[in-house]
């Protein structure tokens, strides 16, 4: 089986990001970079494609020099090669996509593993735009994945419960929590992972689509009012939830 | 934003990206694996067993054995993250990977015959056998070149007489390095377990170390085949080789559990209210956090340094001894400062600050107590022994 796995890298969980001095991007300075969370269910799922089906895992990355070391930890868990499609600049998922379908054409999957998002822009754009880019079924938000023969079976996680869905191979599946249970790679192979060379291909010549005009922290949290319990207090509570908090 | 992952002077920057990515799997690790677990087996005085397996397939035991016996053939700064990683889960769990991999496979791969290490290491490497290291004994601990328990040679092999004390793993060990006098010089011998006279109780009782399993090794008429003597090594060198490897882990590990200690205070500090503010806006909070970040900044920069001298090959035993010695003292100061900080609630298991001052107790008197380490640093200095 020919398994491609799209991955990207972003800012570590914990760290506290701050907006950089252009207003449009973030402080990348002290700032701690992983690999995507969701994509480690991507690859993990890859790997166990591969153990069950045999062939090769792909790992394509859209970024910079420093996305290497997200490839490298993919690599460490056991895929097999790596494609970076070098862009120094933040793309826009348009931008990202039409790099990442170049590289997939080329390498004809039978299947092409995303996580369901990633967690610094959150556009989730990127597994179903890639879908209709390469003219290929999509199911996203994926907690189980079956495949045999060419025949894909899906649960994927829909509000308040699942849903089973069916299609075939080729397809293109973005991984939600729950779908496995990704593998810690083995410290050796960490050591080895830079032996692996990683394919560098060049950004596409297409623009972006969408521009980031501004970015900023949201404001910060003001006091909260306190109020005594009485009956009346109750009622101005409700009041203001519903109509100055609108939570309610 | 409070410094919680104390890294205040960029010891990252000087990490390799291997490195780094060791150190950040193994903490992740702990964090899913033997955070959750950790105080039930401290309470119950069992020793998470179940990870062994798993310190095996991610490559924890022998990182620094070569891969054609199954180690893992990493650097020792790497091995040094991995004891500091999984000494901010337990000292318990670092103990287990010190005795596997510096104390039973470094000799077995250094000295043994090659038919042993073809066989012994990579079941060792993978978890598959544990193993145990047996000096101590009952009336022999900082002096083990007094040690009772000998061997004497038959037509076919040696039989062993004596008995070992605080052996880590010593119940469980599929294998013992066992040291005892031939004709009256310390050799290294491999004692398989269910060798007929070879008994390896558990003791019971620890106020430390309880997830830890600790023996003793029982020799009465034992009989192994002559192969399972170590050929070329004699007298004290032998296991002496092997607790530098291992002071060299614990000078790392020590910092894991500062850290621990260290995380736990600050959180608790910039969130427990007194007098209407956080505690940690007191001075004298706030004095005991930057005395912790301190020297847990200055023990790391020690660390980090041995373990490049170490893999340059320039290494002196008495620097392992300066690093073990310091760095376990300021882990157990700062538990004692994390365990003042945390008030009341610093001697419940909800929080992990006594389990570590405890456990440290343990790790400031094995593997050379921390006054035989200053009677080594004296003795260097001014030439003139201490010891007797
Ligand atoms: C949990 C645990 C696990 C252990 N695991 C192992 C293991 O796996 N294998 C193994 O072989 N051993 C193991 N040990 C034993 C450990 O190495 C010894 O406890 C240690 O060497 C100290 O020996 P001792 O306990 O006999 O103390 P002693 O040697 O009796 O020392 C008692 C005190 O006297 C001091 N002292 C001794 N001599 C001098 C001197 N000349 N000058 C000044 N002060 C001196 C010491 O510093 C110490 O404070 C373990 C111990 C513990 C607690
Ligand atoms: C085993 C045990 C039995 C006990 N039995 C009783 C009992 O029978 N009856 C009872 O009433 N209580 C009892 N206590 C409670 C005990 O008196 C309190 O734990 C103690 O007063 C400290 O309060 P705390 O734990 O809330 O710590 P905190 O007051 O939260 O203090 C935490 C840390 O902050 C420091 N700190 C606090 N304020 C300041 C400040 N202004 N400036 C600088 N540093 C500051 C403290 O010194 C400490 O290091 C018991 C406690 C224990 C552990």
């Amino acid at each position: 089986m020919n398994i491609v796995v799209c991955i990207s890298q972003t800012p570590d969980t914990a760290t506290k990001v701050a907006v950089g001095a252009d207003g449009k991007n973030i402080d990348a300075k002290g700032v701690k970079f992983v690999l995507n969370p969701y994509d480690e269910f991507a690859v993990e799922e890859g790997l166990q494609l591969r153990a069950a089906n045999g062939g090769e895992v792909t790992l394509v990355c859209v970024g910079g020099d420093g996305a290497k070391e997200a490839i490298r930890l993919g690599i460490a868990m056991g895929a097999d090669k790596a494609v970076l499609v070098k862009d120094e600049e933040r793309a826009d998922s348009f931008r990202v996509v039409s790099g990442i379908a170049d590289v997939v054409r080329a390498a004809n999957p039978d299947i092409i593993l995303l996580g369901r998002q990633s967690i610094d822009y959150d556009s989730a754009q990127v597994g179903p735009m890639l879908a209709e880019m390469l003219d290929m079924p999509c199911v996203s938000f994926v907690t189980k994945l079956e495949i045999s023969g060419n025949a894909v079976r899906a649960e994927r996680d829909i509000e308040g419960g699942k849903e089973v869905v069916e299609t075939s191979l080729p397809c293109v599946v973005t991984a939600q929590k729950g779908l496995n249970e990704p593998r810690y790679p083995k410290l050796p192979d960490i050591m080895k992972a830079k032996a692996k060379p990683i394919a560098e291909v060049a950004a596409p010549s297409v623009a972006a689509r969408v521009e980031t005009l501004a970015m900023r922290k949201p404001a910060d949290k003001t006091g909260g009012k306190i109020f005594e319990f009485s009956p009346e207090n109750v009622k101005e509570l409700v009041r203001l939830l519903h109509e100055e908090a609108k939570v309610i | 934003m409070p410094i919680i992952t104390p890294d205040y002077f960029d010891i990252d920057g000087l990490l390799s990206e291997e490195e780094r990515m060791v150190r950040s799997t193994v903490r992740e690790f702990v964090d899913n694996e033997v955070l959750p677990i950790i105080e039930k087996h401290n309470r119950e005085g069992t020793f998470p067993q179940h990870l062994v397996k798993r310190f095996g397939d991610l490559g924890m035991f022998g990182p620094t054995i070569p891969e054609e016996y199954g180690g893992g053939g990493m650097n020792s700064v790497c091995y040094g993250l991995i004891c500091q990683e999984l000494e901010r889960g337990d000292s318990a769990l670092r103990s287990s990977v010190s005795v596997q991999g510096s104390l039973v496979m470094y000799p077995i791969w250094k000295y043994a015959g090659e038919e042993l290490k073809r066989y012994w290491l990579p079941r060792l490497a993978s978890g598959d056998a544990i193993g145990c290291f047996g000096l101590t004994e009952p009336d022999f601990g900082s002096n083990p070149g007094g040690m009772l328990t000998n061997a004497r040679e038959t037509e076919s092999g040696y039989i062993l007489n004596g008995a070992k004390m605080w052996i880590t793993n010593g119940t469980i060990a599929d294998v013992a390095v066992v040291w005892a006098k031939l004709n009256g010089v310390v050799r290294g011998f491999m004692v398989e377990k269910g060798t007929p006279g070879f008994t390896a109780p558990e003791m019971k009782g620890k106020h430390s170390l309880r997830a830890s399993v600790t023996s003793e090794l029982i020799f009465q008429d034992c009989e192994i085949p002559k192969t399972h003597i170590f050929p070329d090594v004699q007298g004290l060198r032998g296991p002496l080789s092997c607790l530098t490897q291992a002071r060299y882990g614990i000078s790392w590990g020590a910092i894991g559990a500062a850290i621990a200690v260290y995380e736990s205070s600050v959180n608790y500090a910039t969130t427990r209210i007194q007098f209407d503010r956080p505690i940690g806006g007191f001075q004298l909070v706030q004095e005991k956090l930057v005395w912790m970040l301190n020297e847990i900044t200055k023990a790391q920069l020690l660390a980090y340094r041995l373990g490049r001298l170490k893999d340059e090959g320039t290494m002196r035993t008495q620097q392992v001894s300066l690093a073990k010695r310091n760095n376990v003292w300021m882990a157990l100061e700062c538990c004692r400062m994390a365990r003042d900080i945390h008030g009341a609630n610093g001697i419940l298991d909800e929080y992990p600050v006594m389990r570590h001052a405890a456990n440290l107790e343990s790790v400031k008197t094995y593997e050379g107590t921390h006054d035989i380490h200053t009677l080594i640093l004296g003795a260097d200095i001014t030439g003139i022994e201490a010891f007797t």
